[in-house]
Formats: structure tokens, C-alpha cells, sequence
């Protein structure tokens, strides 16, 4: 467990902290966005902001899958598991994620078939084994995830399954973070790469963020001091003019990605004109279809979808979260309203999402702080 | 969904792009037809992700993901209960 601790070790992570203020002009004030719920997750359990000088906060963007579809989409879901003879599948995660007229498990309570799976493979296997059902896998996640429904859709073909289909609401990182910069909300001064998705995309891709807009960003990984070390290199770059893409995660992540994962992305699924992202609205090119080759697998061809548009509840303050422009805190319901056991945004259902993690383990972190400044 | 969790491969499946791996002592079969070049084999670890393995990394690092993940909670217990209930063949 060597390297455990080695990732773990307090001494290192004051002597990088010490390096970090040392790196910090007096009186600036820094922005980093994370776009990747694990980082979240990992600076709210571990308290990474305490390790760090007033002057650099950490603000969470648009990392979690699960939060970011908007309520219409869960609504069209629900209408396609309300069809007859029909098996919606997907991943525990979207279970709890209200849409205008409940979720997955109110739906399930009132008679539609809807199961959760682990994979997309396991949907095939229903699929397989159901051949008088027709079984539709709701596609949620970022590039991470998008290439397992591409897998599962070449091998639902090579297989000459017909009764299978992909409800498809894979997104893609890249156009949301151009949108976050192109905002007026926020003024950033560079970003962590989110990790795993850049095992499929590579580190080349983020190019327009550091040539176009001058932002640094460093790909990270999950461990506190991965956190630590990927700041102090964002500043490092900032401190000597540079913006540059920076691989902090590279026993991980190659540079160029997995060109096999891309490909079979490209092969099935094509990016659509625009996306709705719950709290950013609508993005051009933001996710992914299913492309005419497959139309066969796509279920937004085979079933009628009412593809309405629903607001979020006024209360609910996910889009200013999801945007980094609230800390999930500042959000008027949080905690009180809006808990993880009766969420009422997305941000509180999944677990990657920043106010879960926020409320179950950033209390902790405030206690340290209290603790440090008695 | 959205975790990786390391395994390590038990057993490569002759003629099919699947391995079986172990994880926390938990062993089910997993795609591995993102990793074709890698040549994976028996002992290898491999970050795995609703039931594709996503890239091989080395021991320590999957020692160390897996203790970081053993800390965050539910969501964890959460991923090996449905890797349970996973029949990926």
C-alpha cells in the first residue's frame, strides 16, 4: 500500500501547498473549474480546499452525466417505458432523477417494466432473452460511457438482434465547456481535465481551450494530491504566461486516447445539431445520435416521442450549480428542500453530483475549517 | 455508472472479447474489445466501467483506486452490487 500512501501523505500535501501560495500573485484571485464529478467528489471528501490559499477557489461545472439531462428527457423516457410490450433499462443512477411527471421509480410503481442494469450488455442480454419484448437501454453519459453503447449496438447487429434499441443521451464534454466560456457569468482562469473521459478522447482535443481562449488546463487524477499537484501546475503555467494542455494523469491517460473507443463512437452514432443541457439550455453539437446505419437500433425513430420541453422547479437552482456560478450551499433549497433522500434537482440525485457530495461530506470540511481557524 | 473500478483479469475468454476478472473478490465477465492492441492476459489489471474495461493500468495504481473508492461510500457498494448482478456472457 506504498502508493496509497504516497497519494495520501499529509507532509506532501502541506509542501505542495506551501509551493501553491508561494505560485499565487498577491491579491489575485484564481477560478478553477473541474468538469468531472469524481473531482468533486474527491475535493469535498478530502477537504482539498483547505490545503488551499484564500485567493484560489475550486468551482464544479457540468461533470455529471446524470445531472445534466433536462426534465423532457426523462419525461420522453418514461413515454417510450409507458409503450406496450416495452423493457426500458437503465443505470441505477437515473433511477431517482425527477422528470416533469416523476421519475424512473414512480413510473415503475405504477406498472411500466423498467430494470436496472450494470451495462448496456446486460440490456442486449434482456433483449436476448425477451424476444417478444422490445428493450430499450437509456444511453446516458459523456465520451467515458458512450463508446460501451456503441459496443453494445455493433454487437446487438453482428448478432441480428431486432427487438433492441438505444434511447440516446450521450453528450459530449467539449461543446459545454466552450459554452461555460463563452458565458459572461463566470470568469475562469483554467480548468482540470476531467480524467476518465480522457482515456477515450485524449488530450489533444482540449487544444481550443488553451490556444483560443488562454486557458490553461491540467487532465487530473483522483487522488487528493493528483488535485493538489494539478493546481500547482495550472499556476505554474499561469505564473510564466503559458497556457497549455498538461497531463498530470498520465499513468491513465495516454495523449491520444483510445482510438478504438473513437471509433466505434464514429462507426454508430453522429453528433446532433443541438442538446439540451438541464441549467445550460440548448448547445450546438453537445451530444450524440444514432447514426442512419442504425437507425434500426435508435429509438427515437421507432417510438413516437412527445419531445416536450419542461423548466425546472423555480425553487431549483441546478443551472447556476451546474454552471459554477453557485456553490451547491448558496443554492436557496440545499439541505433544507432539497436533500439527497427527496431531491428536487438533479445535482442532489447522483452521487457525482456536486451537492451530494457537498452534503454528505462537506460538512466535514467545514467543521476542519472551523477547527483550523479557532 | 459513472465510477471506474479496477479488476484484475482472472481468465481471458478463448474466441470471444471478453475476460473474466476479479474485483474485491466479486468475478464477472468483461468486455475487453476496447483494449484490443494492449494484449491483455491473465494478472493484467484493467480500469472497468459498466462492463467494458476502459484502459490497463499497473498494480499499484489499482491498489491505490481501489482504496479511493473503498472511502467514498454507497456509491461504491452501489457499483459492486450491480457488477453482482451483471451477467455479461
Amino acid at each position: 500500500m506504498r502508493f496509497v500512501d504516497e497519494y495520501r501523505d499529509a507532509g506532501k500535501a502541506r509542501a505542495l501547498a506551501a509551493s501553491i501560495a508561494s505560485l499565487c500573485e498577491p491579491g489575485r484571485h484564481y477560478k478553477f473549474m473541474e468538469v468531472c464529478g469524481g473531482h468533486t467528489h474527491t475535493i469535498y471528501k478530502h477537504g482539498i480546499e483547505d490545503y488551499l490559499p484564500e485567493g484560489i477557489s475550486l468551482v464544479h461545472g457540468p461533470g455529471c452525466p446524470v445531472c445534466v439531462i433536462p426534465m423532457g428527457r426523462v419525461d420522453d423516457a418514461i413515454h417510450i417505458a409507458s409503450q406496450p410490450d416495452v423493457i426500458m433499462t437503465s443505470f441505477g443512477d437515473m433511477m431517482r432523477v425527477p422528470g416533469g411527471d416523476g421519475s424512473f421509480f414512480d413510473a415503475k410503481a405504477k406498472g411500466a417494466d423498467i430494470r436496472m442494469v450494470y451495462s448496456p450488455l446486460d440490456a442486449l442480454k434482456i433483449a436476448q432473452q425477451n424476444p417478444d419484448r422490445r428493450v430499450v437501454f437509456m444511453g446516458i453519459g459523456f465520451e467515458t460511457t458512450a463508446p460501451s453503447t456503441a459496443m453494445t449496438v455493433l454487437r446487438a447487429a453482428a448478432a441480428g438482434v431486432t427487438n433492441f434499441s438505444v434511447f440516446c443521451n450521450h453528450v459530449t464534454i467539449l461543446p459545454a465547456i466552450k459554452a461555460i466560456l463563452d458565458s459572461p457569468d463566470l470568469r475562469l482562469d483554467g480548468f482540470i481535465g476531467p480524467g476518465h473521459v480522457s482515456t477515450v478522447i485524449g488530450c489533444r482535443p482540449y487544444s481550443f481551450i488553451t490556444d483560443d481562449y488562454g486557458k490553461p488546463l491540467v487532465v487530473a487524477g483522483f487522488e487528493p494530491l493528483d488535485l493538489l499537484q494539478s493546481v500547482h501546475m495550472l499556476l505554474a503555467q499561469l505564473a510564466a504566461g503559458r497556457s497549455e494542455v498538461e497531463n498530470q494523469y498520465g499513468r491513465v491517460v495516454p495523449w491520444d486516447g483510445n482510438a478504438k473507443a473513437l471509433d466505434v463512437i464514429g462507426r454508430t452514432m453522429e453528433p446532433r445539431p443541438y442538446f439540451e443541457w438541464r441549467g445550460l439550455g440548448f448547445i450546438s453539437h453537445s451530444a450524440l445520435r444514432m447514426r442512419d446505419e442504425y437507425a434500426a437500433f435508435d429509438a427515437e425513430r421507432i417510438f413516437d416521442i412527445p419531445g416536450g420541453r419542461v423548466a425546472d422547479p423555480k425553487a431549483c437552482q441546478c443551472g447556476e450549480v451546474l454552471k459554477g456560478v453557485l456553490k451547491p450551499w448558496e443554492c436557496k433549497v440545499f439541505g433544507t428542500a432539497c436533500t439527497p433522500e427527496t431531491p428536487i434537482g438533479t445535482c442532489m440525485v447522483s452521487s457525482e453530483g456536486a451537492c451530494a457530495a457537498y452534503y454528505n461530506f462537506g460538512r466535514f470540511t467545514r467543521e476542519r475549517v472551523k477547527e483550523a481557524t479557532r | 455508472m459513472c465510477l471506474a473500478i479496477p479488476g484484475e483479469i482472472v481468465e481471458i475468454m478463448p474466441d470471444r472479447p471478453l475476460a473474466k476478472v476479479d474485483v474485491t473478490g466479486v468475478r464477472r465477465a468483461v468486455n475487453i474489445g476496447l483494449l484490443d492492441g494492449e494484449g491483455l492476459a491473465a494478472g493484467d489489471w484493467v480500469l472497468i466501467h459498466v462492463g467494458f474495461a476502459m484502459s490497463k493500468i499497473d498494480e499499484a495504481e489499482a491498489k491505490a483506486t481501489l482504496t479511493l473508492l473503498e472511502g467514498i461510500g454507497a456509491a461504491y457498494d452501489d457499483e459492486i452490487d450491480a457488477l453482482r448482478e451483471s451477467g455479461i456472457d
